[in-house]
């Protein structure tokens, strides 16, 4: 008994080293005084991340990044909000049809997703590429997720509430805004946390979806051919994953609080 | 409120409350909806249409047809032989990719229901306390960027990698060893690392529901812990394994970044020929056709498992 217990709690410590430590590599080997990312480390130095600072197109494809990111995850959120109402509040017929369908681009291979975007948009639009056709395509992979988010937010309070707000005469978007928009709050927040951070850190759509100007990724895709770039693409990479792990504690932490103090006593 | 106006025969009065209720819905729905048509489904139909289509030069020519898909089987007495299986086909690159991007796939994700079931079996039995910090810690991974994390497997199995330099450095090896990085067996290890963070969730709930009165109770009973698990454990946490297994399979199949950045020449996939054929060899309609074919067989394969192994009967069933 006490044997088996010991071994699982092994196996979990050897599965927590697998999942971080080739991950963990990365800002070791940015923060080493040496061209390779080999062991053994040379020094301790910061001037992979000092040369950043100069890297104009790095920037620009950061600043590309960010604008993309949140206009994304302020758009899927902003239409993932009534989707997560409908499909928990209003028993539709079909609803569960629709929501398999909408849950779809989780299992589509991105390359798919990319390529049909690229056909409708070059073959039969006829649009050119921009970052504009790279946000279009993250809002259908953002999607599905900012639902899941809310609708386990909204399935969390009790709908009761709702009723007994519209009871004591409060109309539908008043009751939206002064209870549901309300509780849901930590939902929504790390919808747009989830949102932005898919957006943010999606390569393939990107890839395939931007014309002249590029996103972080697609600019980190184009500097792994390059082996004397290593240094400069490990900085780039401790920060972005540095980055990303904060803003989803941060998704990871607001959901949960909101769930733990989401009973009717706590309003 | 909804329990009432759904399961209750409602009276005459009360169905255009219904209805209206309804209306109400499909209108906060619909922004949603349209949005996954306009840039999910249309272009899945275009697509459809693109691979019926034919590429000559530069002229895309709109004659529906099927040549692509008969390019893709069309025969040839000359059988071009991969590890062994002999493909009768005048162009046998789709085929064999096909066939060896299910292999790779279907082997990491064993891989992740191996690495991931005991993971998920630990969060649900034995951790007590700060329970939710651990699921953070294991689902951090999987948010972060998937083009690093498989990028991190590059410095890990590189010729100049951590393991090759650090073996070196401690005097184990003299050169680098190069068999690590750059084969099938890279793609699969990466692959199942990238995804195993997001195997566990459906697992570990699925595990978390089961009711603990009834493991009591198979112990009082007589059963052996390993019985118990063999007879409870396992056939109720079945429905969240096999979807962890489903969400892994399906979308690994069509890689494109992780065959791209470890696989080398040898490690290719079917998404490095769809991203080939659309960008390099301008011929998107076989591109299309391949993407499409390709989407069918998992389909098909998914179907199949699905109903090979009984899954509506397991998911219904109730201890």
């Amino acid at each position: 008994m006490r044997g088996k217990l010991d071994l699982l709690w092994v196996y979990a410590g050897l599965f927590i080293v697998f999942l971080y430590g080739p991950v963990l590599l990365m800002p070791v080997f940015a923060l080493n005084d040496g061209t390779f990312a080999t062991f053994p480390l040379k020094g301790f130095t910061l001037k992979n991340f000092s040369a950043m600072a100069a890297n104009t197109s790095m920037i620009l494809a950061f600043q590309n990044s960010l604008k993309i990111a949140v206009f994304v995850a302020v758009l899927s959120t902003a239409l993932a909000i009534p989707a997560a109402l409908a499909l928990t509040r209003f028993r539709l017929p079909g609803g569960a049809a629709i929501q398999s369908f909408m849950m779809l681009p989780l299992v589509i291979p991105s390359i798919v997703i990319a390529v049909a975007l690229l056909v409708i948009i070059l073959k039969i639009l006829g649009i050119g590429l921009s970052l504009w056709t790279v946000a279009a395509g993250h809002v259908i992979v953002c999607l599905p997720f900012c639902i899941s988010v809310l609708m386990s937010r909204l399935e969390g309070f009790d709908p009761s509430l709702e009723e007994a707000s519209r009871d004591l005469g409060c109309g539908a978007w008043q009751t939206f805004w002064r209870l549901t928009f309300p509780l849901a709050l930590p939902g929504v927040i790390s919808s747009l946390l989830m949102g932005f951070i898919i957006s943010f850190d999606e390569f393939v759509i990107a890839f395939f979806l931007t014309g002249t100007e590029t996103t972080l990724p697609v600019y980190l895709f184009s500097q792994l051919r390059f082996p004397n770039k290593l240094p400069g693409v490990l900085a780039l990479g401790s920060l972005i994953l540095v980055g990303s792990a904060l803003l989803v504690i941060a998704a990871e932490v607001i959901r949960k609080r909101g769930v733990a103090s989401s009973n009717p006593g706590d309003l | 409120m909804t329990d009432l106006t759904a399961s209750e025969p409602a009276p005459p009065a009360r169905d255009r409350e219904a209805l209206r209720r309804w209306l109400r819905g499909y209108a906060l729905l619909s922004p949603a909806l349209s949005v996954t048509i306009a840039m999910l489904a249309l272009p899945m139909a275009a697509l459809l249409l693109l691979s019926f289509w034919t590429q000559s030069g530069f002229e895309l020519d709109r004659t529906p047809t099927l040549a692509n898909y008969a390019e893709l089987v069309r025969p040839s007495a000359e059988p071009t032989v991969w590890f062994g299986i002999p493909f009768h086909l005048a162009y046998p690159v789709p085929a064999i990719l096909m066939v060896k991007s299910l292999v790779m796939s279907l082997m990491a994700t064993l891989a992740v229901i191996a690495l991931a079931y005991p993971m998920a079996y630990f969060l649900a039995f034995r951790v007590h306390r700060h329970k939710a910090l651990w699921i953070i810690l294991i689902t951090i991974p999987f948010w972060t960027s998937y083009l690093l994390r498989v990028f991190a497997w590059k410095v890990v199995l590189g010729f100049n990698g951590a393991i090759n330099s650090g073996l070196k450095a401690l005097g184990i090896i003299d050169k680098p060893l190069e068999f690590l990085l750059y084969n099938p067996g890279a793609v699969v290890i990466t692959l199942a690392h990238s995804w195993v963070a997001f195997a566990i969730l459906p697992i570990y709930v699925s595990l978390e529901k089961i009711d603990r009165s009834l493991l009591e109770a198979a112990s009082d009973l007589g059963d052996s812990r390993w019985k118990r698990f063999r007879r409870i454990t396992l056939p109720l946490s079945a429905p969240g394994t096999v979807a962890a297994a489903l969400l892994v399979f399906i979308p690994t199949v069509g890689d494109y970044v992780t065959p791209t950045l470890v696989g080398g020449p040898g490690g290719t996939m079917i998404g490095n020929l769809v991203q080939d054929l659309f960008l390099k060899q301008n011929n998107a309609p076989l591109g299309a056709a391949v993407a499409i074919t390709m989407m069918a067989i998992i389909a098909l394969l998914v179907a199949l498992f699905l109903w090979a192994i009984g899954y509506a009967r397991i998911r219904s069933r109730r201890l």
